[in-house]
């Protein structure tokens, strides 16, 4: 990318910025400045050197390489932030560990019709969906906070594709999501999922493309709220769904109509069945015992393909990128 | 259109003509620009050429379409009617050319305090598209500028208000804009901060011949300018260098206390045909030419015993009150909200 753009010295230049250098005269030789008895008590706050020479830019926006590198910076922010928030980190990885060693073990000892299944192996990917599914969230409603700082009125006045900022921010809730998603891969042999690379692989691939499809819901559910105190609300309001109807926890196999259509609707279904259908590919099980726990998503007794499940989280992060989009078309 | 300008008569408040071309030379060119919240005329009718070198400012109250109005060119706030062109794009319909254009400084900071100032520096210049060789040099004379060298690797949210308003100052300047536009740029700003923050503005005037545009409801800031609007009701109703706006009004003020105001009124009225305006703490203000020649008669003459009196050369609130009818800080008192809230929409 260094190589390709930000090259045309000569050429396509945006405006006429003059060439001249530009030069500042350092405060110290100001005679009779007013700040010179705060810059004494402040020296850290004064420029250093006399003179500075600042030469001006002129800018090589518009292209494919300028969008790619704004979608890079702001996934690399989502990142960097991520990174530096500890809270964050820590509550994310403590999460799934409850999900899977205190309810999954506590509701084990329940649980019948499981055939010699450890519960928490069928559980596994449901806590990975979920995983994925908080932390995703909560980068798309971020927005949020960037709004409320002021953040996000820089982004929007850049001359960049309003998409380029949708993408970045999916991209970062994807990456964000994914990396503590890495550690409960790293535990799942203590559940019996099996260490096969391939198995986790294409969870790691799962957990990517969800995630996005989550973050850029979170961006949707996000964009005309505008203060943090209404977003706590809709977090709570969007989570507490899509996790219940999501068959992360319970089969989703017979249940009562009225159910079966609410987890239907449910986007997270989809991804929860798609790891679970991978999960469960590689264990060692009868058929029978499968068609119980794992018995895949139905549309009124049609069984909804493999690799169609998949299509659908596409799908849905499509049009959720095409409406965050839209929403943010407009600044404020 | 042309109906506007009977309202501000006598005075011309001194723009380009009504219903001309916008002046595509300009920094910025403002023709009839509307911008209706509901019911309310925020920007109700703007005719307004700003030259390139020009330093201009917005002078007005909180509520008098300041903000809006940069909203509006900064292609933020879409306006409902008339045309606005800046570095000689339609801030409609060349919305990217504007941006690349322009540098922002806004009332509220727009930093983010979790990354550090070359963190923010250079998320801006990749948003910008500043060629990457040059985006490291240029931010490092920036930040050196602005004297933030020493802290380009710590969190922002460690700055004070001043360092973070100079390292937005910087990061508006990243990508040479050709106009940088200055929100209010020194509110809540602490004395010391705000003469180092217009030093910044000065120096950059002198040495890259930017175009700087900004609104302040702070009378000194305002004398800074080259030229100033002052705006009131979503309306420019003077446009002139802040000389020519003084010498305009002509009168001095005189501001006097008595322990009989009452009394003091009726014979300012009666024996020097002056009407005075009685102030909240009771003390009288009334315009005069030549005010210092006006005092010894006003001694020897009133005939109510006079506790103090002052004489003021006309200041740019005489020409507020001239020409609204109020001074700025008591259009000001107007409740404007909590000082976080965000204007309407």
């Amino acid at each position: 990318m260094t190589a390709t753009e930000g090259t045309t010295t000569d050429g396509t230049t945006t405006d006429g910025t003059a060439a001249t250098d530009m030069t500042i005269e350092g405060t110290t030789t100001d005679s009779g400045a007013p700040t010179t008895g705060a810059s004494a008590a402040r020296p850290s706050l004064e420029p250093r050197s006399d003179r500075v020479t600042v030469a001006p830019v002129r800018l090589a926006g518009g292209g494919p390489a300028h969008y790619v590198r704004a979608v890079r910076v702001i996934w690399l922010r989502e990142v960097l932030r991520f990174a530096g928030d500890r809270t964050r980190i820590v509550s994310g990885l403590i999460q799934p560990f409850l999900f899977l060693f205190v309810l999954g073990t506590g509701l084990s000892r329940v649980v019948a019709h499981t055939n010699g299944v450890d519960y928490r192996t069928f559980l596994f990917p449901g806590v990975v969906a979920l995983s994925v599914l908080f932390t995703a969230v909560f980068s798309g409603i971020s927005i949020v906070w960037d709004r409320e700082f002021g953040f996000l009125r820089e982004m929007l006045v850049a001359p960049v594709r309003r998409s380029a900022i949708v993408v970045g921010k999916c991209l970062g809730g994807a990456t964000t999501a994914s990396l503590q998603g890495i550690v409960l891969l790293a535990i799942g042999g203590l559940v019996g999922v099996p260490y096969q690379p391939v198995l986790l692989l294409g969870l790691f691939g799962l957990m990517l493309l969800t995630s996005f499809a989550i973050t850029a819901l979170g961006l949707v559910l996000a964009a005309r709220v505008k203060t943090i105190q209404a977003a706590m609300p809709l977090v709570q309001m969007a989570l507490a769904p899509m996790m219940f109807l999501s068959g992360a926890l319970y089969p989703i196999g017979n249940l009562p109509t009225w159910l079966q259509i609410l987890t239907r609707i449910n986007p997270v279904t989809y991804a929860v069945e798609a790891m679970r259908a991978l999960v469960f590919s590689y264990l060692t099980i009868d058929s029978a015992t499968r068609a119980t726990l794992d018995p895949g998503v139905t549309w009124d007794g049609w069984r909804v393909p493999g690799g169609l499940d998949v299509v659908l989280v596409v799908v849905l992060s499509l049009v959720m990128l095409t409406g965050a989009c839209l929403l943010f078309r407009k600044a404020e | 259109m042309a109906v506007e300008t009977s309202e501000v008569s006598p005075h011309d408040p001194g723009g380009p003509r009504p219903g001309s071309p916008p002046d595509r030379d300009a920094a910025v060119s403002l023709r009839g620009l509307r911008k209706r919240y509901g019911n309310l005329d925020a920007v109700a009718g703007i005719d307004l050429d700003v030259q390139m070198g020009e330093t201009f400012g917005f002078l007005g109250p909180n509520g008098a379409g300041k903000s809006t109005t940069i909203k509006i060119l900064c292609t933020i706030v879409e306006p409902t009617g008339g045309a606005a062109v800046v570095a000689g794009h339609d801030v409609l319909r060349e919305r990217n050319a504007v941006r690349r254009s322009i540098g922002l400084v806004f009332q509220e900071t727009t930093l983010d305090d979790y990354l550090t100032a070359a963190q923010n520096l250079r998320f801006h210049a990749d948003l910008y598209g500043v060629p990457k060789r040059d985006a490291v040099a240029r931010a490092q004379g920036l930040l050196e500028m602005v004297g933030l060298a020493d802290r380009r690797d710590s969190k922002v949210g460690t700055f004070s208000g001043g360092m973070k308003r100079r390292l937005e100052i910087a990061r508006g300047l990243l990508h040479s804009p050709r106009v940088l536009f200055l929100d209010e740029p020194t509110v809540g700003l602490d004395p010391v901060s705000r003469a180092t923050v217009w030093k910044y503005v000065d120096e950059l005037r002198r040495a890259e011949g930017i175009t700087v545009f900004l609104t302040t409801h702070y009378l000194d800031e305002a004398e800074r300018c080259d030229r100033i609007a002052i705006m009131a009701q979503g309306r420019i109703v003077a446009l002139d260098t802040p000389d020519a706006l003084k010498a305009a009004v002509g009168a001095d003020r005189v501001r006097l206390t008595a322990t009989d105001p009452v009394a003091a009124a009726t014979a300012l009225s009666t024996r020097f045909d002056v009407e005075a305006t009685t102030g909240a703490d009771g003390a009288l203000t009334f315009h005069v030419v030549d005010g210092e020649r006006f005092l010894p008669r006003l001694l020897v003459e009133l005939g109510v015993p006079i506790t103090s009196v002052s004489v003021t050369r006309p200041t740019l609130d005489d020409v507020f009150f001239a020409r609204t009818g109020s001074t700025i800080s008591d259009a000001d008192s107007v409740p404007a909200g909590p000082p976080r809230m965000r204007r309407p929409r």
